[in-house]
């Protein structure tokens, strides 16, 4: 057993309690902390990614506890990547808070680390009530970051949505418990292996069961007609906030991923795939909502986080698609939407830095003290998200487009994705050529601080390695595909094979 | 007894959500209250409902599934928490938006 495995979880945790108690530590030594505690999280997690990449799955039982009586961590190449993916974005966000951000309000680093605790254990567990736990956890702190800065608008957006997940809790909970009720067992591996030799008059609880888990997952990654408190909480939340979550939309995908490709994947028989019929169209809804929603948003803020629900659209497209390539390019893309969106939250607020009280309201303003600059950055992450040649997004969509069979699918895929891809275009070129072009007055701000520009730049740069590396990141990808759409490895678990 | 109990906890979801659709924050607290309630009840349920069995092996013939019961106490540990953060959310809102209204403002009438 790797002991290694625990680690992304027990790094944070004590950090986080760390952060908590030693109350009277420095601001500077308190930021010294929080950034050695993420940003060894990349090493970490590289490493971890280097372990998954031989294909075999790891398994670490708490406690020694065998699988499925304890509680088990599960590694296979998909939690490594998004472990990478969070522990990134997380360095270069809390890299951008440590130039003042943090200092909004108490506890801003100890809350930053519980809620990476949460990020990696969703990603981590392998047991489904421990899913409710990391989510709770996430959740808990979450709520808290939202809030973070104090304001009007906070406290406003926060309510929505701390209510929202409440209630996506309790039907959490109730799927849960149905599946723990019929089933016997909370281990996803146990959970896959006994939903596919349940009892077919069962089949319609375990229906119930399996669908209401993808309400709650769809109200966390913001799926159509879930995703209505999303922009107003993104774009209302402090900027390393909002680029940490966007992480945050991506849980809820990866827990779609797990439980349907696992629990209710190849092996469950008249189950198998249940709710690919519905993503599909959902995900195409989703993505068109939020580009009529993007076009509409008078705030850069409000627009970005619409571009998030229009990555999550893409990527559910891929996942419905069910097929391994399918697979990959959605994952390809994950990674793309997350790291840009980061950066895009982030570039926003040094735009909104430079433009006074108007802050990133799209309304002529005072020109930039550093248009050039701002304006490239903003140039590359808007072309990249839109999905243009060179960049990332451009790879990212047509390995989506190009994993469909011919067919109606492909039409209605084809036509959403690049009329969306106008949509998004458009709405951003307004935007951009608003906030660099037209200026009521002469610059006054501030020239943006080297940190800050450094973990914006450092974000965006992401892009440019996943089209540098775009070959072997594909394989890759498709191997994460192929190993999620094998589930021998995974039943195996609870035979005693893998631990 | 299942009849009762099932009675009763869609009674309380009910409720529940009624009052969660009052759109005031005291309902809602309310109503989140009485939906966890509920919730826990079911969780405690699906280890099947039985009196007099002892979650202990080896105390009598047939005994209680202790697992339900350890989940209902970590969701109402969970559950707890987080209405004592909403309850203060609510004193925030309260204090800065002046209404009790959860979009933060009245609505127009």
């Amino acid at each position: 057993m790797n002991h290694a495995l625990i680690l992304p979880l027990l790094v944070p945790l004590f950090t986080g309690a760390l952060l908590l108690f030693a109350h009277s530590l420095g601001r500077s030594s308190k930021r010294t902390l929080s950034l050695l505690a993420t940003w060894s999280l990349v090493p970490l997690a590289i490493w971890l990614l280097v372990l998954a990449d031989d294909g075999q799955l790891r398994v670490y039982a708490l406690g020694s506890w065998q699988p499925p009586f304890g509680i088990v961590l599960m590694l296979d190449r998909l939690s490594a990547l998004m472990l990478l993916v969070t522990a990134v974005l997380a360095g270069f966000a809390v890299l951008y808070a440590c130039r003042g951000d943090d200092e909004r309000g108490p506890n801003f680093h100890a809350l930053y680390q519980f809620q990476l605790l949460g990020i990696n254990g969703a990603f981590l567990t392998g047991d489904l009530f421990n899913l409710f736990v990391f989510f709770e956890i996430l959740l808990i702190s979450s709520y808290a970051l939202l809030l973070h800065g104090h304001g009007q608008r906070r406290v406003r957006s926060g309510m929505h949505y701390v209510v929202l997940n409440l209630l996506g809790s309790s039907l959490f909970l109730i799927g849960v418990s149905m599946l723990y009720g019929l089933l016997g067992t909370l281990n996803m591996a146990d959970l896959a292996a006994r939903v596919s030799a349940a009892d077919p008059a069962d089949g319609p609880l375990l229906a119930a069961a399996g669908y209401l888990l993808l309400v709650v997952f769809a109200l966390k990654g913001a799926i159509l007609p879930l995703y209505f408190w999303l922009p107003r909480a993104y774009a209302s939340a402090t900027a390393p906030v909002a680029a940490l979550f966007a992480i945050m939309t991506k849980v809820g995908l990866y827990a779609i991923v797990r439980v349907f490709t696992l629990i209710f994947g190849n092996e469950a028989g008249q189950l198998s795939h249940m709710v690919d019929a519905w993503l599909w169209p959902l995900a195409l809804l989703t993505l068109g909502a939020a580009v009529v929603g993007a076009l509409a948003a008078r705030n850069l803020q409000v627009l970005l986080a619409y571009l998030v629900v229009v990555s999550v659209g893409t990527l559910l497209a891929g996942i419905a698609l069910g097929s391994e390539a399918g697979l990959a390019a959605a994952l390809y893309y994950l990674v793309h939407s997350t790291l840009i969106a980061g950066a895009l939250f982030l570039l926003a607020d040094l735009i909104a830095r430079q433009r006074g009280d108007l802050g990133t309201d799209l309304i002529t303003a005072p020109a930039l003290q550093q248009p050039l600059l701002l304006g490239t950055l903003f140039f590359i992450g808007a072309i990249s998200v839109a999905g243009l040649p060179p960049f990332s997004g451009f790879l990212g969509k047509l390995m989506l487009l190009r994993a469909i069979e011919p067919g109606a699918e492909a039409i209605a895929l084809w036509a959403v994705v690049l009329v969306g891809g106008l949509g998004m275009l458009i709405a951003l070129s307004r935007a951009g050529s608003l906030v660099f072009w037209r200026a009521s007055a002469l610059a006054q701000g501030h020239k943006a601080d080297p940190v800050r520009l450094l973990a914006t730049t450092g974000l965006l740069f992401g892009s440019l390695v996943l089209v540098a590396a775009a070959g072997p990141l594909q394989t890759f990808m498709q191997a994460t595909a192929a190993q999620l759409l094998d589930l021998r490895p995974y039943l195996q678990i609870v035979q005693g094979g893998a631990a | 007894m299942e009849a009762l109990f099932a009675i009763t906890l869609g009674v309380m979801t009910a409720s529940g959500v009624y009052l969660l659709l009052r759109a005031r924050i005291f309902p809602v607290v309310m109503g989140l209250t009485l939906i966890s309630y509920a919730v826990n009840l079911f969780i405690f349920s699906m280890g099947r409902l039985a009196t007099g069995v002892p979650a202990v092996i080896g105390r009598s013939v047939e005994y209680g599934d202790p697992l339900p019961q350890a989940l209902v106490l970590t969701a109402i540990v969970i559950g707890f928490a987080m209405t004592a953060f909403v309850v203060v959310l609510a004193l925030r809102s309260i204090g800065e938006l002046r209404t009790d209204h959860v979009d933060g403002q009245e609505p127009r009438q």
